[in-house]
C-alpha cells in the first residue's frame, strides 16, 4: 500500500472519539459508502482535524487541543509538530483525508480562530483550518475508493480529497497575481465573433446584441470600457437581476387556437402579473415588487413581508453549499426589504431526480437524487435551524428530468412596524458595508445562473460555488435590527447575486455613488479589483448612513462583534464611480446600467401536447384494484411522509409555531398549511402554503398555473387563513426560454396567474424566474418541466380558530365541499397506471373564490373539527390521511356525488370519483350539531349543494368507501395506510 | 417579596433568546437580556440578578463543538462571577444549547476551571440526526428545588447534540445519590421510552441534571416553547386551555428564586 508521508507545515491535531465511546459519524459514512457498494470497509471511524500555525510552541498547541478542540470525557487526541506526519495506516486500512480548498468558507476555523485569539492562545497571526479524517478498515481497490469518497464524502469542488497521504494544504490560496486598479478592455475594433470571443472569455454571458450594445456606448463616449465596468454591466444585466425574458417583447403563436393567431406580448410581467395586483389594487399592500420582497398589512402597526428565491444551479454543483446559502440569501433579502424585517419563518421546496433512479441510469457529471437531496436538506436544516428561523412549510417533487438540474427554492417571511416598510437616500449618507471579508467566492453567480449546465459544470464552475457561514448572517441580524430600532441608517439592501456591483449599483440608481474598493475588507490578498466588485462573499448587506449617526452605528457593529466598514458616499451625481489603487476604474452613468439593455424580441409557440386523453380506466385494467392503487398512491414518492426531513428542521424555533407541518393524533400526518402567531399581544396568526405540479405543467401550463395557485390557496384556507387578505408569490423555472417552445408554455402561466388572481381577488406581492434549466449531456438536452412554485400567505384572524385535517371523534360527519368532475390529467391515479394525457383540473373561476370564502367563513365561525384540501390523489388520498392522522376510521359513500359534466364514455365511475384532482375542494368533518349551521354558510352564499354530507368518522380503525349499492371500492386498516405513507427513502 | 430580575445572555449564534425573555417576563421575573461582551466589560452586573438563563441556538454554530467556544469564554473571563452566582443563592438555567454550555463550563459536576475532571458531557444523536419533536418529561426527585418530583409534563425538543453520558458507572450511581438527576424522558404513563420518544439515546433517559445544590440545572428540551394554549401539537384535539406547561416551569423557578438568593443589599 502506497503511502505518501509529505506532512503540512502546521501542528496538525486530530480528536477522535474514545473506542468505547459511539461513533455515529462513522455509522453515517459507513452507511454511505455501503449504500454506493463499496462492501470491503467494514468499520469507520471519523477524526476531527485541525492545522495550526507553525509559530505555535509545543505547550501552546497542546493548551489549544485539549482546552478547545477536545472532549475529555468523549475523546482523545492527538498532536503531531509541522512537518511530522501520522504513521501510515496499518495493513488492511485505509486513511482518507477531506479538507475544505483554500479559500472555501471554513467556519469552525473562523470560530476557532476568534476564540484562541480572544484568549489569548495564539497571537494575530494565528491561523487554523480544519479537515476530517476517515480511519476506514477493509481492504479497497484505491480505485473504486476514491471514486465512492468523490461521491459521497468529498465534494471536489470545495475540497481537497487525500487517499493515504497526509500532504493538506495549509494557508491562504494562492493568488493568480492580479492587479488592482484601472485595466481597459479594448472592444471598439472587435468584429461580431470577437465580441463574442470576449463575451465568452470573460465569463460575462452577455450575448451579441448586448456586447454591440456596450460597444456602441463606449465609441460614443469615445474610450474602450475597463474590466470593471464591463463585469459591472454584465452582472446588471444578468437574466438573474434584470429579467430580459420577463421583460422584453414576445411574438407569441397559439396553435390549440383557431388559425394559430399571433401576438405581440410587450412585458409579459407587466402585462399579467404585476398587471393583476395594480388591478385589484388592494388597501392592504404596502410594497409590492420594487424592493427585496413583498410587503402587506398584518395587524395593527405591523407589516409581514414574503420572498420566495430560487438556487438552482449553485445546488447542482454543491448541493449543501448551495441550498444553505440559498436560504441564506432569501433570509438577507427580508432583512434588505424596507429598512428590514425580522425573519419569522422559512420555506423550502425541492424538485429532484427520482430517489430510487439506478447508478448505471445516472447521466454523466450528475450527483445521485438522493445525494442532491439529502445535501439540499441538510444546507437548508443547518442554515436555517443555526439562524433560528422555523422552516414550517416546504414542498419536495421527484422526477427524473430534475436530475441533472435539480430545482431549489428557498423562502422567507418577515415582520417589521409599518414605520419600516420604505427606505430613502440622500445625497452625503455614507456607503457601509456589514458582515464578512471578501474573498473569491461565488465569483459570477448572477451571470452563472443565467446559463446551461453541462456535464462539466463541476469543474468548470468551481468558483460559483458560495459556502455559507450562519452564524456572521446571525451576528449581522442581530446588529442590523438594533440598528434600525436606533434609528441609525435610512436605506438597506442585501448583498446578493452580483455582490458589491448589484448592491452599491442598485443603491445608486436614483442618485449616485462613489466608493473605493480599497477599503473593503478582505479574507486574503490576490484579488483583483473587479473580483472585489463582483464576489458573492456571503452574509454582506449594505446601507446608507447618515454621517451623523455613524460612530453609533460602528460601536454598535463592534459590541456585536460584526465588521462594518464605510466604503464610500451617496451623491447626486447620477453616475456609478468606483476606485481603487487610487484610480477610479469604474464611471458610468446610472442610466445606461440599469436602462441600456437592448429589449428583446423572443418568439414564443404553444403547440399542445399530442398525447391522447386515455379516459379513467378501472384499476382491474392493469391488474389492481382500487385499494392497491390507493395504497400505491398514498405511498408515491410526491405524496409519501416528509416527515424524515420535517423533523430535521427546526420548526419550532420562536416558540410561535401554532400549526405545524405534521398534525394528528402522532404527529405523522401532514398538515395542509402551517401557522405561526408572531406577536405576543395578538391572536392574528400568518399562514403559510405552497403548490406546484411539474407533471400538469406538461400536459397545460395554462390549467397547471390555475391548478397550483387554487392548491396554494386551500393549503391555507384550510387551516384558517382569510383568502380575501391572501397574497401570492410567483416562482417560474423553466427551460431555456430563447426556445420558442419553453417560452410558449411560459406564457400560457403566466396570463392563467392573471386571469385567477383577478378572479380569487388576489394579488402577487413577490416573483422571481430562473429561466435556462436544462442540463447538456453529450448531445442530448435535458429539459425540466414547465415548474411554477406559488407560495401563499394569509392572515389568520384568531389562531384560536385555527383548525387541523386529522379526524377528531367518532360520529361526527364528513362533507365533500366542491365540484368533482373528470380532471384526471397528471394525476396520481393514471400515473399511478402508468398512463398520461387528459383534461389537467383548472379552478372554476366563477365558484372557486365564492368556495373558498365560505369554507374561512365556516371554520372562522368555529363550525369545523377537521379540514382537509383534496389534492395530490384526490378524495381517496385525503380520506385516507384524515382517518389515519386522526387514528380513526370512515365510512364514506360515493353515491351522492354528482357528475355534473358527465363522466367519459368508457371512463370507470368509481375511479373518477375516488382519485380525480378537481380543483377547490375539501373534506370537511362536523359535528352533527353544527351540520346545519355549517350547510348554510354555503347555501347563504349561493351554492346549494355544493357541501355533500358523504359519510362519517367511526370508532373502528378501517377506511370504507362504498360505491353504487354500498358496494365497498376501498376497505383498508389505518395502519395499512400509515404505513404506506411513512414508507421509502428516508434519507 | 419583590420578584428578583433575571439575566439571559446571549452572544453570536443563540436563537432563543426573545422567547425566554418572555417566558421569564411571564413568570413575573423583570429580565434583561445582554450579549456576553457587554457582561465581560462590566462583570459587577451579575448581582443585579437572582437568576441567570443561558437560552438555546447554536452559539458560534456548534462549531469544534456544542457549547465549547461559550463556554471557554465564559470560564476563561467570568468564572468567579459565576460560582459566586450560584453560591450566593442565585438560580442558573441552561436550555438546550444553554446546557451543553453548562456542561462544558463544569458548573454541573464541580469541575469549573478543571476540564479534565469533567464527569458528563453531551453528544450526537443516536439517530445521527438533528430531532424536532415533542417528548414528555417526568421531573425527578432531585435536589432541584423548582421541579414538581412526579409531575409529567409535554415539551418540545429540537437538537442533534443532546446524548448525555457519563465518564463512568460510578459517576452516574453518585449523580442518582446526589439528587443530580432532575428530568427523565419518559412515556405519558411515566413508563421508559424507546426512540424516538428518549429522542436522543441519553443515559437513562436522562433529560436535564443539576448540580449537587439544586441551583443549577441543564436541560435539552424547550420549556419556552410551551407557553401559549395553542404551542402544543394536538391542541387541536383538546379542550380549551389558557397557557402550556411551559408556562408553570418557569413561573416556579421565579418563585423559588425569591426566597433562594440571597439580598445584594444585606
Amino acid at each position: 500500500m502506497s503511502s505518501s508521508t509529505t506532512a503540512s507545515d502546521a501542528w496538525r491535531v486530530e480528536v477522535f472519539k474514545r473506542t468505547t465511546i459511539h461513533d455515529p459519524e462513522g455509522d453515517k459514512a459507513l452507511h454511505e459508502v455501503h449504500e454506493l457498494g463499496l462492501e470491503a470497509i467494514t468499520s469507520i471511524r471519523v477524526g476531527h482535524g485541525y492545522l495550526l500555525s507553525p509559530e505555535l510552541d509545543q505547550s501552546e498547541a497542546s493548551l489549544i487541543a485539549s482546552e478547545l478542540l477536545t472532549d475529555p470525557v468523549l475523546e482523545e487526541v492527538k498532536i503531531f509538530p509541522p512537518g511530522i506526519a501520522p504513521s501510515p495506516a496499518p495493513a488492511g486500512s485505509r486513511r482518507v483525508l477531506v479538507a475544505p480548498k483554500p479559500g472555501v468558507m471554513d467556519p469552525i476555523a473562523d470560530s476557532v480562530t476568534r476564540i484562541a485569539r480572544r484568549t489569548g492562545n495564539g497571537g494575530s497571526s494565528f491561523e487554523v483550518q480544519t479537515f476530517r479524517v476517515f480511519e476506514m478498515h477493509g481492504d479497497a481497490p484505491t480505485d473504486e475508493l476514491e471514486k465512492i469518497c468523490r461521491r459521497t464524502l468529498a465534494n471536489v469542488t470545495i475540497d481537497t480529497l487525500r487517499i493515504d497521504r497526509e500532504d493538506l494544504p495549509f494557508g491562504a490560496p494562492k493568488g493568480h497575481g492580479e492587479t488592482r486598479g484601472h485595466v481597459e478592455v479594448s472592444m471598439s475594433a472587435l468584429d461580431d465573433a470577437g465580441l463574442e470571443k470576449l463575451s465568452v472569455q470573460g465569463e460575462l454571458s452577455l450575448t451579441l446584441m448586448e456586447m454591440q450594445e456596450i460597444q456602441k456606448f463606449y465609441k460614443d463616449l469615445g474610450r474602450e470600457p475597463s474590466a470593471c465596468e464591463l463585469e459591472t454591466l454584465a452582472q446588471t444585466w444578468s437574466e438573474h437581476c434584470k429579467h430580459k425574458t420577463f421583460a422584453g417583447l414576445i411574438d407569441f403563436v397559439d396553435h390549440s387556437k383557431e388559425g394559430s393567431p399571433t401576438e405581440r406580448i410587450d412585458n409579459l410581467l407587466k402585462s399579467t402579473i404585476k398587471r393583476a395586483t395594480e388591478e385589484l389594487d388592494v388597501p392592504w399592500c404596502v410594497s409590492v415588487f420594487h424592493d427585496n420582497a413583498g410587503i402587506i398589512e398584518f395587524d395593527a402597526g405591523y407589516d409581514i413581508s414574503f420572498k420566495v428565491e430560487t438556487h438552482n444551479h449553485p445546488s447542482a454543483i454543491d448541493p449543501y453549499g448551495g441550498a444553505g446559502t440559498g436560504i441564506g440569501g432569501v433570509i438577507r433579502d427580508i432583512l434588505g426589504v424596507g429598512l428590514g424585517a425580522r425573519p419569522i419563518a422559512n420555506t423550502d421546496a425541492f424538485f429532484v431526480g427520482m430517489p430510487d433512479m439506478p447508478m448505471k441510469d445516472l447521466p454523466k457529471g450528475c450527483m445521485h437524487p438522493r445525494r442532491i437531496l439529502r445535501g439540499v436538506v441538510g444546507g437548508v436544516r443547518d442554515y436555517g435551524n443555526r439562524m433560528g428561523i422555523p422552516t414550517i412549510s416546504g414542498g419536495l417533487w421527484f422526477d427524473n428530468r430534475y436530475v441533472g438540474n435539480p430545482l431549489v427554492y428557498a423562502g422567507t417571511v418577515g415582520l417589521a412596524k409599518r414605520e419600516f416598510a420604505h427606505k430613502t437616500i440622500e445625497p452625503g449618507d455614507l456607503v457601509v458595508t456589514l458582515g464578512g471579508a471578501v474573498g473569491r467566492d461565488g465569483i459570477h453567480g448572477a451571470t452563472f445562473s443565467s446559463i446551461e449546465l453541462t456535464e462539466d459544470s463541476e469543474e468548470d464552475s468551481a468558483s460559483s460555488v458560495q459556502i455559507g457561514n450562519p452564524i456572521q448572517e446571525k451576528r449581522v441580524l442581530d446588529a442590523m435590527l438594533q440598528a434600525r430600532d436606533r434609528g441609525l441608517f435610512r436605506a438597506v439592501t442585501d448583498c446578493g447575486a452580483g455582490g458589491l456591483s448589484s448592491a452599491v449599483g442598485e443603491m445608486g440608481e436614483e442618485g449616485g455613488v462613489d466608493v473605493d474598493l480599497a477599503k473593503v475588507p478582505l479574507k486574503y490578498p490576490g484579488l483583483a479589483s473587479h473580483e472585489i466588485w463582483i464576489s458573492e462573499a456571503q452574509e454582506r448587506m449594505v446601507l446608507a448612513v447618515q454621517p451623523e449617526n455613524i460612530d453609533e452605528l460602528l460601536a454598535l457593529c463592534a459590541s456585536e462583534d460584526v465588521a462594518a466598514t464605510v466604503i464610500g458616499t451617496f451623491n447626486d451625481t447620477k453616475r456609478l464611480v468606483v476606485r481603487d489603487a487610487g484610480e477610479v476604474i469604474c464611471d458610468i452613468e446610472m442610466a445606461f446600467l440599469h436602462d441600456g439593455t437592448p429589449r428583446y424580441l423572443r418568439h414564443a409557440v404553444w403547440t399542445p401536447p399530442t398525447v391522447k386523453d386515455p379516459g379513467c380506466p378501472a384499476p382491474s385494467s392493469k391488474g389492481e384494484t382500487y385499494n392497491s392503487a390507493l395504497l400505491g398512491i398514498v405511498g408515491a414518492p410526491d405524496v409519501r411522509s416528509k416527515e424524515w426531513i420535517i423533523r430535521q428542521y427546526d420548526h419550532e424555533v420562536q416558540g410561535n409555531t401554532v400549526i405545524k407541518p405534521l398534525v394528528g393524533a402522532k404527529s405523522d400526518a401532514p398538515g395542509n398549511g402551517s401557522v405561526i402567531k408572531p406577536l405576543a399581544e395578538s391572536k392574528k396568526g400568518v399562514a403559510i402554503g405552497c403548490g406546484a405540479n411539474p407533471r400538469m405543467g406538461l400536459l397545460d401550463p395554462y390549467a397547471m398555473a390555475g391548478s397550483v395557485i387554487d392548491e396554494a390557496m386551500r393549503n391555507v384556507v384550510a387551516v384558517g387563513g382569510d383568502p380575501t387578505h391572501t397574497a401570492i408569490l410567483d416562482n417560474f423555472s423553466w427551460g431555456n426560454c430563447a426556445k420558442p417552445e419553453n417560452l410558449g408554455s411560459l406564457v400560457l402561466a403566466s396570463k392563467a396567474c392573471y386571469d385567477v388572481a383577478m378572479a380569487f381577488g388576489t394579488p402577487f406581492i413577490s416573483g422571481k424566474d430562473s429561466l435556462n434549466n436544462e442540463f447538456r449531456v453529450g448531445d442530448e438536452t435535458i429539459i425540466i418541466p414547465p415548474t411554477l412554485l406559488l407560495s401563499a400567505m394569509s392572515v389568520v384572524q384568531d389562531v384560536s380558530t385555527c383548525v387541523t385535517m386529522d379526524a377528531k371523534e367518532p360520529g361526527n360527519l364528513i362533507y365533500l365541499v366542491g365540484e368533482t368532475k373528470q380532471d384526471m390529467g397528471a394525476s396520481h391515479y393514471l400515473h399511478h397506471l402508468g398512463l398520461d394525457g387528459g383534461r389537467v383540473p383548472q379552478p372554476d373561476l366563477q365558484r372557486a373564490p365564492t368556495i373558498l370564502k365560505a369554507m374561512h367563513s365556516a371554520i372562522h365561525n368555529g363550525l369545523v373539527a377537521s379540514c382537509h384540501d383534496l389534492s395530490e390523489g384526490g378524495l381517496a388520498v385525503a380520506a385516507a390521511e384524515m382517518a389515519f392522522g386522526g387514528g380513526l376510521g370512515m365510512d364514506l359513500h360515493l353515491s351522492p356525488m354528482a357528475d355534473p359534466e358527465g363522466f367519459m364514455q368508457g371512463s370507470d365511475r368509481d375511479a373518477v370519483l375516488l382519485f380525480s384532482e378537481s380543483c377547490t375542494r375539501f373534506l370537511v368533518e362536523v359535528t352533527p350539531g353544527h351540520a346545519k349551521a355549517f350547510e348554510r354558510e354555503f347555501n347563504a352564499a349561493g351554492l346549494e349543494g355544493i357541501a355533500l354530507p358523504i359519510g362519517e368518522v367511526t370508532a373502528g380503525s378501517r377506511l370504507y368507501m362504498r360505491g353504487k349499492d354500498s358496494a365497498d371500492l376501498i376497505e383498508i386498516d389505518i395502519e395499512d395506510l400509515r404505513a404506506a405513507h411513512t414508507g421509502g427513502f428516508k434519507g | 417579596m419583590t420578584n428578583p430580575k433575571a439575566l439571559v445572555l446571549r452572544t453570536a449564534g443563540i436563537n432563543c433568546d426573545a422567547e425566554t425573555v418572555r417566558a421569564l417576563d411571564g413568570a413575573g421575573a423583570p429580565t434583561d437580556l445582554f450579549h456576553l461582551s457587554k457582561m465581560i466589560a462590566e462583570p459587577g452586573r451579575f448581582d443585579d440578578y437572582g437568576i441567570l438563563v443561558i437560552p438555546g441556538g447554536f452559539s458560534y454554530g456548534d462549531d469544534v463543538a456544542a457549547g465549547r467556544i461559550f463556554s471557554a469564554e465564559l470560564v476563561h473571563n467570568l468564572s468567579n462571577e459565576l460560582v459566586n452566582f450560584v453560591d450566593r443563592g442565585g438560580l442558573v438555567l441552561g436550555i438546550c444549547n444553554g446546557f451543553q454550555v453548562l456542561v462544558e463550563t463544569g458548573l454541573l459536576d464541580s469541575s469549573v476551571g478543571k476540564r479534565t475532571d469533567r464527569k458528563i458531557a453531551l453528544y450526537d444523536n443516536a439517530s445521527m440526526k438533528f430531532e424536532a419533536r415533542w417528548v414528555n418529561l417526568r421531573s425527578e426527585e432531585s435536589a432541584c428545588p423548582w421541579l414538581e418530583s412526579g409531575e409529567i409534563w409535554p415539551v418540545p425538543v429540537a437538537h442533534a447534540e443532546g446524548r448525555f453520558v457519563c465518564r463512568d458507572d460510578e459517576t452516574l450511581t453518585a449523580l442518582k445519590a446526589n439528587g443530580q438527576v432532575a428530568l427523565r424522558y419518559v412515556n405519558p404513563d411515566g413508563s421508559t421510552p424507546g426512540y424516538p420518544d428518549c429522542p436522543n439515546g441519553a443515559v437513562e433517559e436522562i433529560a436535564g441534571i443539576c448540580d449537587p445544590t439544586g441551583r443549577v440545572l441543564g436541560l435539552m428540551p424547550h420549556p419556552e416553547r410551551n407557553l401559549l394554549p395553542w404551542n402544543h401539537p394536538q391542541w387541536t384535539r383538546m379542550q380549551a386551555r389558557s397557557e402550556g406547561e411551559g408556562a408553570g416551569f418557569f413561573r416556579r423557578l421565579v418563585d423559588v428564586a425569591k426566597s433562594s438568593i440571597a439580598s445584594p443589599s444585606i
